[in-house]
């Protein structure tokens, strides 16, 4: 039976690995989740974040470290005896159950009484805004309902965690937004601590209270939505993050956390994010609203403009060096493809870092 | 094909009033098979009938009259279905564990060749197997013997298990693969989901698994139970024929091609008919009781 | 996928893999019985036989006429495979392609015979090919052989066409291919695969059909799963090695062909009809 966990302070995940042949493996994932915090994890496919997912929820079983809430070490435990309620990605509604007993189901495997069954669902019921349609069954209801359904269900049980693996990956744009808006205002209102699978960077930036970043089974990085979307820590965090300009060059000069390197013989400046020395290969990396059109070469390539499309308030435009290196940058104005202009790093966004291992 | 240009004057050409509502010359394309379905399986099904009801002396009833009168013919269908229902029953409680459990197998491709050999074999030759194998100086008694489980062999050929062992033989790798179909048809995230609930193994397979997969369930057993039910060479070659193992088919076998009373065979093929249709009548019907749709995780 | 680690899921997963071991081993001994005995110079009494020959084949050969029977059986699941390719793979393509009242009729009309057993449908049917003198002719034991068999590459086939996109049909019409040319680049090519296993399907089983060849032939249209029939009937007249050589060659008649079916279609499908997902 589930642990009586209501009353926990963190939820700690140490040295968590899992060994499955070299696809989908985690290697020592350190993480701690102080009790109501929204946690998002991060990463592109094959990144190993469901595989976290599904370690924590008892799905797959851990080859090496431990999970642990407070005291209590859970990762030994049978999926239905933690307790964790787990939203899945096709949300995984029970096609024969109307939607009261699905939201039910967890609470009738507890062996709840029926009317404390019946008040409880009704709650989640009027939670997720889906009061009335109780006696419809799954196939009957829109991918948006289905998505509320799955996520009173999760909840009705009152987990000590929620476990959300790419919740939002099925719906259309608006409805992603519409959902998303949903997920947070539910959070809010319960308070519950959630784990979040996506490989979306907007929806962790605008859900989450943290975010972990993963490749290739490692933590890259954690940190709040503004420090990782600021202060990245890597490249490929970078990358994840909006930085989509990447020019690789050589440091040449180094001064308080700052560097300045050559790329194609331009001398581009920016905040270090990686220790790096005099004379080594760096990547500097430049969000495109970070790169403007300008008449001075100072902290500047000279580019030949590719492409300029038109979206609105501005422009988006791709362009390419001598060398061949491609950009992409905005501009509130139109430019010519095909025309010599020089675009200006802004020295506050650019960063430096060294290459990727 | 020359009538759209007498009719294209007045209004829309039959041509293209069929293609509207379907019928075109791909349409035509299923009149080949059709025309023969007809031909060589309605046609004799239809005229099987009518012929029951043309007895070689009596009135119309004669036929089912004498079978239902004979006890050495309306006992048949109860020494069939002892035969059947007990195998089928059998074979499904037992193939649905071994489903479970082989649907976790990355390679389950080797096995299910090996169960896929007593069906393509045919029950001719599993029974000509077992009468070598099951006999008393077969391998299988002779194991029983060496290992002391027995001390006289045991008769299993030319008897009621005879047929039963060969039933299950070609049945349960039927039944099985069948099953298996049904159970991998399941979206495994719905088990899962169950288990983040606190579902225990039990449990899951009891309100998730089992109620989705009682339809399939039934016509599985409707399936394997018809197969049974018109048993024939094995009863012949492994049973008494005479005796415990006259089934039904060889009563209507033997009033074709021995009494040469096409009449009376057709009828005793219309009561065999008949009770394997009240039966999947009965399963099928009792089937609108469980959930019926798609057993995946709702949204496609 | 959840796998469960307590002992009593252990225990319970030893007793379903040993029931599987059980009927496996008594499968292969069975088959290797009769294996061991048409190679046997005499085996009675005793685990293994006394000695070992080849003779019985070439003795079971000339006393069943072997030769006579295995050409007859090639000639008639030969026409069976041709003609209920013919007729099965054009309906299916109607089918699949078009809807029109009446359908899910015709479809039921061409479920049917793979529902029913076929001893139930064949003694009618023997009766009427008796009556119009097919019976006991060639072509009186293709008739009834395809009774079961063009349903079957029809509910095969339908599936697998409506899985090809009809756009590229329109797509080689637009590119102007004519009827013939559409069907000889386009459909063909396409549904090879799936004719192939079909057929292959079509041919394993109509070696291995007793019920209805046995029903409807007489002595020069059998097959070798009736000859082999006749021959366990009047076991008692020939030696048991002669009739085990019989059911070898007979064996290895059919597994030859569900070896080289196997290679196109999984196991399950001979069970279960062809339930190809479409790719999503």
């Amino acid at each position: 039976m589930a642990i009586a966990l209501s009353q926990f302070n963190e939820v700690r995940l140490d040295r968590v690995s899992r060994e499955f042949g070299s696809l989908n493996a985690l290697r020592d994932v350190n993480l701690t989740i102080k009790r109501g915090e929204f946690i998002a994890l991060l990463g592109p496919s094959g990144c190993g974040k469901s595989t976290t997912l599904n370690c924590i929820a008892g799905l797959l079983p851990v080859t090496g470290g431990s999970i642990w809430l407070d005291k209590n070490r859970v990762d030994t435990l049978k999926p239905e005896e933690r307790g964790f309620g787990m939203v899945f990605q096709n949300y995984a509604l029970f096609p024969h159950l109307n939607v009261r007993q699905n939201i039910g189901f967890g609470l009738k495997m507890r062996g709840t009484a029926k009317a404390e069954m019946e008040r409880k669902v009704d709650e989640a019921l009027s939670l997720v805004r889906l009061q009335g349609q109780g006696h419809k069954l799954p196939g009957q209801l829109s991918g948006g309902q289905q998505q509320r359904v799955a996520i009173a269900r999760a909840i009705v049980i009152e987990p000590p965690l929620v476990l959300m693996d790419e919740p939002l990956s099925n719906l259309d744009a608006k409805l992603r937004l519409e959902m998303r808006a949903e997920i947070r205002r539910i959070h809010n209102e319960l308070g519950a601590t959630t784990i979040y699978v996506t490989h979306d960077q907007d929806e962790a930036l605008s859900l989450a209270d943290r975010i972990v970043v993963l490749r290739d089974g490692i933590v890259r990085q954690v940190g709040t939505p503004k420090e990782l979307y600021e202060a990245p820590a890597h490249l490929d965090v970078a990358d994840f993050m909006g930085f989509r300009n990447k020019l690789k060059g050589k440091v040449i000069a180094t001064d308080k956390g700052r560097a300045i390197v050559d790329v194609e013989g331009a001398k581009i400046g920016g905040v270090m994010r990686e220790p790096l020395s005099i004379g080594a290969a760096a990547y500097v990396a430049i969000r495109p609203d970070d790169l403007f059109v300008a008449e001075s070469g100072e902290n500047a390539l000279a580019v030949i403009v590719d492409t300029a499309e038109y979206r609105g308030r501005e422009f988006v435009g791709t362009a390419h060096t001598k060398g061949g290196l491609e950009l992409v940058f905005r501009s509130s104005h139109a430019v010519e493809p095909g025309t010599a202009v020089q675009l200006r790093a802004g020295e506050e966004n650019t960063l430096v870092f060294a290459e990727p291992i | 094909m020359h009538a759209p240009a007498a009719m294209s004057a007045s209004g829309p050409s039959l041509r293209q009033r069929l293609a509207a509502r379907g019928f075109d010359a791909v349409t035509l394309l299923v009149l080949p098979a059709a025309i023969f379905s007809l031909l060589l399986f309605v046609y004799p099904f239809a005229f099987g009938l009518i012929l029951s009801f043309e007895p070689k002396s009596g009135d119309w009833l004669a036929n089912y009259q004498r079978f239902f009168s004979d006890s050495y013919l309306y006992d048949t269908i109860y020494k069939t279905l002892a035969l059947a229902i007990p195998v089928t029953l059998l074979n499904l409680v037992f193939a649905v564990p071994v489903a479970f459990r082989v649907r976790l197998m990355r390679r389950q491709r080797l096995l299910t060749t090996i169960l896929v050999l007593p069906i393509t074999l045919g029950t001719v030759l599993v029974a000509e197997g077992l009468l070598n194998y099951l006999g008393p100086q077969g391998w299988f008694n002779r194991t029983l013997l060496t290992f002391g489980l027995i001390s006289q062999p045991l008769r299993l050929v030319h008897n009621y298990w005879g047929v039963f062992v060969s039933l299950v033989i070609t049945g349960f790798p039927f039944t099985f693969l069948l099953t298996l179909s049904y159970v991998t048809g399941i979206d495994p995230a719905l088990e899962q989901a169950g288990a983040t609930l606190g579902a225990s193994a039990w449990q899951r397979f009891r309100h998730i698994y089992l109620p989705l997969l009682m339809p399939g369930f039934a016509i599985t057993f409707c399936l394997s139970f018809v197969q049974a039910f018109s048993v024939f060479p094995s009863a012949v070659l492994l049973g008494e024929p005479a005796g415990l193992t006259r089934v039904i088919s060889i009563a209507a076998y033997q009033a074709a091609f021995e009494e040469y009373d096409y009449s009376m065979a057709s009828a005793v093929a219309m009561i065999m008919g008949f009770v394997q249709l009240a039966i999947v009548v009965a399963v099928l019907a009792s089937r609108g009781l469980f959930y019926r749709g798609p057993a995946s995780g709702a949204k496609g | 996928m959840i796998r469960d680690t307590t002992l009593g899921a252990k225990l319970w997963a030893a007793a379903v893999w040993a029931l599987v071991a059980f009927f496996v081993i008594n499968l292969l001994a069975m088959i290797g019985t009769v294996v061991t005995s048409s190679f046997a110079t005499r085996w009675l009494g005793t685990w293994l036989p006394i000695g070992w020959t080849t003779r019985w084949y070439a003795s079971a050969w000339s006393e069943f006429q072997l030769g006579d029977v295995l050409i007859v059986t090639f000639q008639v699941v030969g026409m069976v495979v041709l003609i209920s390719g013919a007729l099965g793979v054009t309906a299916a393509y109607a089918l699949a392609r078009r809807d029109f009242p009446g359908k899910r009729l015709l479809v039921l009309l061409f479920l049917l015979p793979l529902l029913i057993p076929p001893i139930t449908f064949g003694i009618p049917l023997a009766t009427v090919l008796y009556r119009t003198g097919l019976a006991g002719t060639f072509w009186g034991v293709v008739a009834a052989n395809l009774v079961p068999t063009v349903p079957f590459v029809i509910l095969v086939m339908i599936p697998f066409i409506e899985q090809i996109d009809p756009k590229l049909e329109a797509a080689a019409r637009v590119f102007g291919a004519n009827t013939f040319k559409l069907f000889i680049h386009v459909l063909l090519p396409l549904l090879l695969p799936g004719i192939l296993a079909a057929l292959l399907l079509v041919l394993v089983r109509t070696i291995a059909m007793f019920e209805l060849t046995f029903l409807v032939a007489g002595p020069t249209s059998q097959t070798l799963v009736v000859a082999l029939y006749y021959a366990v009937f009047a076991a008692g007249v020939r030696a048991v090695q002669s009739i085990d050589a019989m059911a070898v060659i007979y064996m290895v008649t059919t597994l030859v062909w569900l070896i080289i079916a196997l290679r196109f279609v999984n196991p399950t499908q001979i069970v279960t009809r062809a339930k190809q997902q479409p790719a999503h």
